[in-house]
């Protein structure tokens, strides 16, 4: 075998296991969530002398961030259309669409702890607010990871063009992504929905 | 500027505290010095601290278990020297220390001791046992080690500035919350956690990866050697279990830092929640700890055995349902939480069922032993030594399984000798005898014997007498724990157990100078054919230390005892026809200084210095950026210096240096011809 189909051969190999690796690490963090998640159940009665969960969710405002993280999840699908076409500009376009749905999903969820914690609501109150924070919190915070992630591969393909090691990265990009999409619908049927009921 | 850290964080307030910052800091300056004098900074650099080899990582990551476990060592001396003398007295040690002492061994042998130790010889053989050139992460691996090794700077660095949790290494809430331990003590500990647990978190999701994409042609899942089985187990447990625990120090770091209520007692917080996340973590942690050991035992006991091992299947079978069964049983940590009598229950009845699969993996031992020729190497007596004591912690493990004879004995140093006696055997044995079973693999020449005989012998004796005084003393009703007693009659069984402790110290003295003399007169104990024991599976058909690359042409496996089967068919030394170019990682310096600001990061964290938090956090995320955005990782080895090392590796192998396998030729019946008289 001559020297350049080894490293094609390498390169496939080592695509193949990050990709692979990246659904054992989305694993270890649904597990993580999965404990968050248990968490805020056990404690989200705990309300001692703070505000109840009727008081300070709201689900207009949660529909919104529900409609803008589906919604970016679904314009990433375009985006990963788009590579498979080969079509740079249209991914670079797409991804720079579910960018701004992801902040815009983040800029919602600031108002809305900002909201509450100007309203008495703070994580320090009760077991439940604390519960509350640190779930949808540490969500709101692998979305920044994303979208970091997001601008670095914008910066990529631009410099790169669509290379393999590229496409393996926005894939990957890409399952993080609709990955926080699911723990988001668990967030709005295990905490704001039986909240308000 | 620098949060609340001041110039009371120094140790003047003991004098034993000081000695032992003392020490550290000497140790450090020293180590520095004898770099500096032997002008090593640049090899450390580019030969050892930014490489990816695993055979190299493997190695730092025993070196920081061995340091790590003489530091783990002098506190449970110190703890048995109290608890000689403070029989109606205050000792020599001020509760406030003591209480440190006890959290610090604790969290140093788990975290820093047994983990990196576990780690570091998978991660040299591994690779090896399954025929691969390289674990699936070369650079994901080295930047597991440094965050294990953030984590146990934290915390040596905790003895000189601040103080160590004094709230015992399962840090239980509320005494471990910020209102009843306001210090820097327990934000060293979690950090420490944290750090390191991400770390083993990379490691696990690392070795699933390489185990399950990297095994060689032929290396079917059950023709894997048992060490490598145990490894995949492992790692999916530490995959699984190991977010529990990066979510339950997070959770605390909160309460105590944001003044959040997970665990408070009072505003909705639910302490007991504590206990259950942590050993959701911590009860697969004892399997991640001692499993490896029993992958270790079936490889020595089978090579010193000159035997195949016996029942492999079923031994497969047992470390996966051991690994399943670990999931099962956490609430026996803490039985008199007071949940009802039928959930106690349920949690006695599933941890005493993994004393089933347990006793298969003995049987197959004993029986794998049954009628081979044995050789007492080291690493045999330490198998033989763990067969026998481990038993012993099995049946009062078994004991506590019951609920109403765990509530008797809950908290008591019945428990204290019941875990030392399933970790010390069970785990750190192993681990001594994956040392001088594997060593001449790493570094191309054999331990010398005698003083790993000798080193046994201690460590056994030692430990006998520092833990069965202790059953005896659960009995008698004492607590975990205590800076001084009351009672006359425990005295004399605490000096037993301090003796035992003196045992155990000539025993880690005797593995130091089994290392001295056995690197003095290396020469003489070369490890020519990259096969000292005629080993049966493939990290002994490379040559010792190995190749970068490990394998030249990767192996083609057809059994279980794969390169003893090759060897049998002579087919081990033969050259291949032809090599060809190999990919190799290059290394990274992106690995070291994510760990550097890993350790600055907790540090700052610890001592709410937030700038500086925000900065170590900041200059992480672009080392992770500039790593992401690096697609010239890669270089290529190229064939001609390929068949180079083979070439003079081959030349030194003389037929002298072969094993004679004429003995394990199958003959008679065995050998599949058919019986006289049958046909």
């Amino acid at each position: 075998m001559s020297a350049a189909t080894i490293v094609e051969k390498e390169e496939k190999h080592a695509l193949a296991s990050r990709e692979f690796g990246f659904w054992v690490y989305l694993m270890t963090d649904a597990i993580l969530f999965a404990l968050l998640f248990a968490t805020y159940v056990v404690l989200s009665k705990n309300f001692a002398s703070g505000p109840t969960s009727k008081d300070v969710f709201d689900l207009g405002h949660t529909a919104i961030e529900t409609a803008l993280l589906l919604v970016s999840s679904l314009t990433f699908g375009f985006a990963f259309i788009a590579q498979r076409a080969g079509q740079q500009a249209r991914v670079v376009q797409w991804l720079i669409v579910t960018l701004v749905l992801g902040l815009g999903f983040l800029a919602m969820e600031y108002l809305e702890f900002a909201g509450m914690i100007a309203k008495g609501a703070a994580p320090d109150v009760s077991g439940f607010l604390s519960a509350f924070f640190t779930l949808v919190g540490t969500h709101g915070l692998h979305v920044s990871f994303g979208c970091l992630g997001i601008v670095v591969m914008i910066g990529q393909i631009q410099v790169k063009g669509l290379t393999q090691p590229v496409r393996s990265r926005v894939f990957r990009l890409g399952l993080f992504w609709h990955f926080l999409d699911i723990v988001w619908i668990g967030i709005f049927s295990v905490v704001y929905l039986p909240g308000v009921m | 500027m620098l949060g609340r850290l001041t110039i009371d964080a120094l140790p003047f307030y003991s004098w034993v505290a000081m000695g032992g910052a003392a020490v550290t800091v000497g140790g450090g300056v020293a180590v520095f010095l004898l770099i500096t004098y032997l002008r090593a900074w640049k090899v450390l650099w580019t030969d050892w601290l930014t490489s990816v080899d695993h055979k190299k990582i493997g190695i730092m990551y025993v070196v920081l278990a061995l340091v790590m476990l003489v530091r783990g060592f002098v506190d449970a001396i110190m703890m048995r020297a109290q608890q000689a003398i403070s029989l109606n007295s205050e000792g020599y040690l001020p509760p406030e220390h003591f209480e440190q002492i006890f959290s610090s061994h604790g969290t140093i042998m788990i975290f820093f001791v047994a983990m990196p130790f576990l780690t570091g010889l998978i991660n040299i053989i591994v690779p090896q046992q399954i025929g691969a050139r390289d674990v699936a992460f070369p650079f994901l691996n080295s930047v597991s080690l440094w965050l294990t090794a953030a984590g146990a700077g934290l915390v040596l660095v905790s003895l000189v500035v601040g103080k160590f949790s004094q709230a015992g290494w399962t840090g239980y809430p509320p005494y471990s919350g910020i209102e009843y331990s306001p210090g820097v003590g327990v934000d060293y500990w979690l950090w420490a956690l944290i750090i390191s647990g991400i770390g083993s978190t990379l490691s696990g999701i690392n070795f699933i990866v390489t185990i399950i994409k990297n095994r060689c042609p032929g290396m079917t899942y059950m023709r894997m050697p048992m060490f490598t089985w145990t490894t995949i187990c492992i790692s999916i447990l530490i995959a699984f279990a190991f977010p529990a625990l990066t979510v339950v120090a997070g959770q605390l770091t909160l309460d105590r830092t944001l003044g959040f209520h997970f665990f408070t007692n009072g505003d909705g917080g639910n302490m007991m929640m504590f206990a259950n996340l942590l050993w959701i973590w911590g009860h697969p942690e004892v399997y991640i700890l001692i499993l490896p050991a029993f992958g270790i035992f079936s490889e020595v006991v089978a090579t010193f055995s000159r035997k195949r091992l016996f029942g492999y299947t079923s031994l497969v079978y047992a470390t996966a349902c051991i690994a399943l069964l670990s999931f099962t049983v956490w609430l026996h940590h803490f039985f008199t939480m007071g949940s009802s009598a039928n959930v106690n229950a349920v949690f006695g009845i599933a941890t005493m069922i993994i004393a089933v699969p347990t006793g298969v993996k003995i049987f197959d031992w004993v029986f794998t032993m049954y009628r081979g020729r044995i050789e007492f190497h080291p690493s045999m007596i330490f198998t033989i030594g763990f067969m026998v004591t481990f038993v012993i912690g099995g049946v009062t493990g078994v004991l506590l399984a019951l609920p109403p004879a765990d509530y008797l004995m809950h908290n008591s140093t019945f428990l204290v000798a019941h875990f030392h006696n399933m970790l010390i055997p069970g785990a750190l044995f192993g681990y001594f005898a994956g040392l001088n079973y594997w060593f001449p693999k790493a570094f191309g020449f054999k331990l010398d014997a005698k003083w790993g005989v000798r080193s046994f012998w201690f460590w056994i004796i030692g430990f006998y007498l520092a833990f069965m005084p202790l059953y005896v003393l659960g009995f008698k009703g004492m607590s975990r724990r205590m800076e001084h007693y009351a009672d006359p009659s425990w005295q004399p069984y605490l000096i037993v157990a301090a003796l035992g402790a003196v045992f155990v110290l000539i025993g880690i003295a005797c593995i130091a100078i089994q290392l001295y003399v056995s690197a003095k007169k290396w020469g003489s104990a070369r490890d020519i054919t990259g096969d000292p024991w005629n080993g049966r599976t493939l990290e002994w058909a490379t040559s010792s230390p190995p190749a970068p690359y490990n394998f030249a042409v990767l192996p083609e496996v057809s059994d279980i005892d794969a390169f003893h089967e090759q060897k049998i068919r002579g087919e081990a030394y033969r050259p291949p026809q032809h090599y060809e170019d190999i990919v190799m990682p290059k290394n990274t310096w992106i690995g070291p200084v994510l760990g550097g600001l890993a350790f600055v990061l907790g540090f700052a964290f610890v001592w709410y210095i937030w700038w500086l938090v925000a900065l170590s956090f900041v200059l992480s995320l672009v080392c992770v950026t500039i790593r992401a955005c690096d697609d010239d990782t890669d270089f290529i080895l190229p064939a001609a210096e390929v068949a180079r090392i083979e070439t003079a590796r081959r030349a030194q192998i003389t037929e002298a240096d072969m094993h004679d396998m004429s003995d394990f030729v199958p003959r008679g019946a065995a050998s599949g011809a058919p019986l006289p008289g049958t046909v």
